[in-house]
């Protein structure tokens, strides 16, 4: 059951790519996912997919995990793929049957946004897949710290981040355990109608409420007795520190911004 | 005499809305380096002494004093820093995502330096045997190592007390010895106090002093020994006695001829075997 979570989502491996500053990554699929919008030709596309395939060789992550991630968007790449195909007309009548036509334009805008949904995609597990999310959890409070002069609750957020990470195997262990004690008890939660099904799970909420209520409050305490009063005064036992290299893929990141905004036309 | 750590005087307690008081005119003393075990039956007022000493609830009246500072909410977190406390749930008091991260939370909280930090995390695992266990998430580990886990960050903070609020009841046997051994090693190093809020007798009676607390009132003070003397009187407050010393007494009711003050099976063991050996 564990290894179907999200958490199963990070591929451990020692590439440059899981090496580098959490605060990197997440800085270069957000400005990435920006660049992306840039390119409107064949070869800005070209650019951008060869600058993905690069990320993807350099992670060394194996390409069915990439695969995995592509596979429940796949239907949206197809559908909006036909929808371009079926109302974009522009350009030159490529065919033409009846009400059914297909423009040059509709054909190569469809590609175009499928292309950039597939590399967006791409990019974007390419960070969950190598970074931990207690990484990604740290890297954003630290990019998001200087919210905190505008009293936004960077540290509160992050903590709350990390608590629910921890606590995903032991909630999941707990359900377990329930869905075993009420199946004890006559509950069929694999077979029967939809309705019947929905309905066999309020027997699992309910304990499972009332225990993480129980465990939110021991935790709490434990907390208080450990001396936690907010983020203030605080220091941090995760360091993260920005390397060469971070600042060589930021460069090669800006490069490739300025070489879409010379090549788009 | 050893110098006197922590004093209570008088101490009243109430939970809001419950008519009885939770702890009744308490008054006792801790010293400096002692084992004190404090039992009682549930609904005692013993884990309601526990949040007490370290400032989770406030006294309605009394006062609480730890090395000469008396606590109030204002002193409260440095007494925290000077108190550790290990609860009973080893899930619900594991913080970190791994057991560094766990051990690093209270020297986090406290503002420790990060080189400081890591020396503190690394030592205080060795001394509880988990170091090999670094980076490991806490669902991988048993009861047992959670705990000392625990306990690792609790030592690390360098505090003079520790409080084990019932810390052994979840655990199964093997891993009771395992913490209970590992407290045993700390206090003989590092002239730690303990104080250890519990059920089990067999632990009870291997510490220095004992007190019995009954219906939110301190009931009984003394060593185990003399505790254990009052056997009828135990079992009334729904307590039991250790099963060496009920052996001890039904062996002397028979005619055999066991001295008194066998606390814990190896002791009543060894003494057998001897008696054995000269029959």
């Amino acid at each position: 059951m564990l290894d179907k979570m999200i958490i199963g989502r990070y591929v451990p491996a020692n590439s440059l790519l899981h090496r580098m500053d959490p605060r990197a990554k997440l800085l270069l699929v957000f400005l990435f996912v920006c660049v992306v919008f840039l390119a409107n030709n064949f070869v800005s596309y070209g650019l951008l997919a060869v600058f993905t395939i690069l990320l993807i060789s350099v992670s060394k992550i194996p390409l069915r995990y990439l695969y995995n991630g592509l596979k429940p968007i796949f239907f949206l790449i197809v559908f909006t793929f036909l929808l371009h195909i079926l109302f974009t007309k522009e350009g030159e009548l490529l065919f033409e049957y009846g009400w059914f036509a297909i423009y040059k334009g509709g054909l190569i805008q469809g590609l175009f946004i499928s292309i950039r949904f597939t590399l967006l995609i791409l990019v974007t597990s390419l960070l969950t897949l190598t970074t931990t999310p207690i990484s990604i959890t740290d890297g954003m409070e630290e990019l998001l710290g200087p919210l905190k002069k505008w009293k936004m609750p960077v540290h509160e957020l992050a903590l709350m981040m990390s608590i629910a990470l921890r606590f995903i195997p032991t909630l999941m262990e707990e359900t377990e355990k329930i869905m075993k004690a009420q199946t004890a008890r006559g509950v069929d939660f694999s077979s029967g109608p939809i309705k019947e099904r929905v309905k066999s799970i309020v027997p699992l909420l309910v304990p499972l409420f009332v225990s993480s209520f129980k465990r939110a409050e021991e935790l709490a305490t434990a907390m208080e007795s450990r001396g936690y009063r907010g983020g203030e005064g605080r220091t941090k036992y995760r360091q993260l520190n920005w390397k060469t290299s971070d600042s060589l893929l930021m460069v090669s990141l800006g490069l490739l911004t300025v070489m879409l905004v010379l090549l788009r036309s | 005499m050893r110098k006197k750590l922590v004093s209570l005087s008088n101490i009243i307690f109430k939970y809001e809305g419950q008519s009885r008081n939770a702890l009744d005119d308490v008054s006792f003393d801790i010293h400096q380096g002692e084992w004190l075990a404090i039992v009682g039956h549930n609904g005692s007022g013993k884990s309601t002494l526990a949040k007490l000493l370290n400032g989770l609830q406030f006294a309605n009246s009394g006062t609480i004093t730890i090395n000469d500072q008396r606590l109030t909410e204002e002193s409260v977190w440095d007494v925290r820093r000077k108190i550790g406390m290990v609860f009973q749930n080893p899930d619900n008091q594991f913080v970190g995502t791994t057991v560094q991260d766990d051990v690093a939370f209270g020297l986090e909280n406290a503002g420790v330096s990060q080189q400081v930090m890591v020396e503190r995390v690394h030592g205080a695992l060795n001394k509880v045997k988990m170091n090999a266990f670094l980076n490991q998430e806490p669902h991988h580990l048993s009861g047992g190592q959670k705990q000392r886990v625990a306990i690792a960050g609790v030592i690390a903070l360098q505090p003079d007390i520790i409080i084990l609020d019932e810390a052994t009841s979840m655990l199964d046997p093997r891993g009771r010895e395992e913490v209970l051994e590992t407290v045993r090693e700390l206090k003989q190093e590092n002239e730690i106090t303990v104080i250890s809020i519990t059920h089990d007798l067999e632990e009870a009676a291997k510490a220095d002093r004992m007190i019995v607390m009954n219906q939110g009132r301190l009931y009984r003070e003394g060593t185990p020994q003399d505790i254990f003397e009052l056997e009828e009187e135990l079992i009334a407050l729904g307590l039991d006695i250790p099963f060496s010393v009920k052996l001890t007494k039904e062996l002397q009711k028979n005619g055999v001829h066991v001295v008194d003050g066998h606390l814990t099976e190896e002791e009543l063991v060894k003494d057998l075997c001897e008696l054995h050996s000269m029959m």
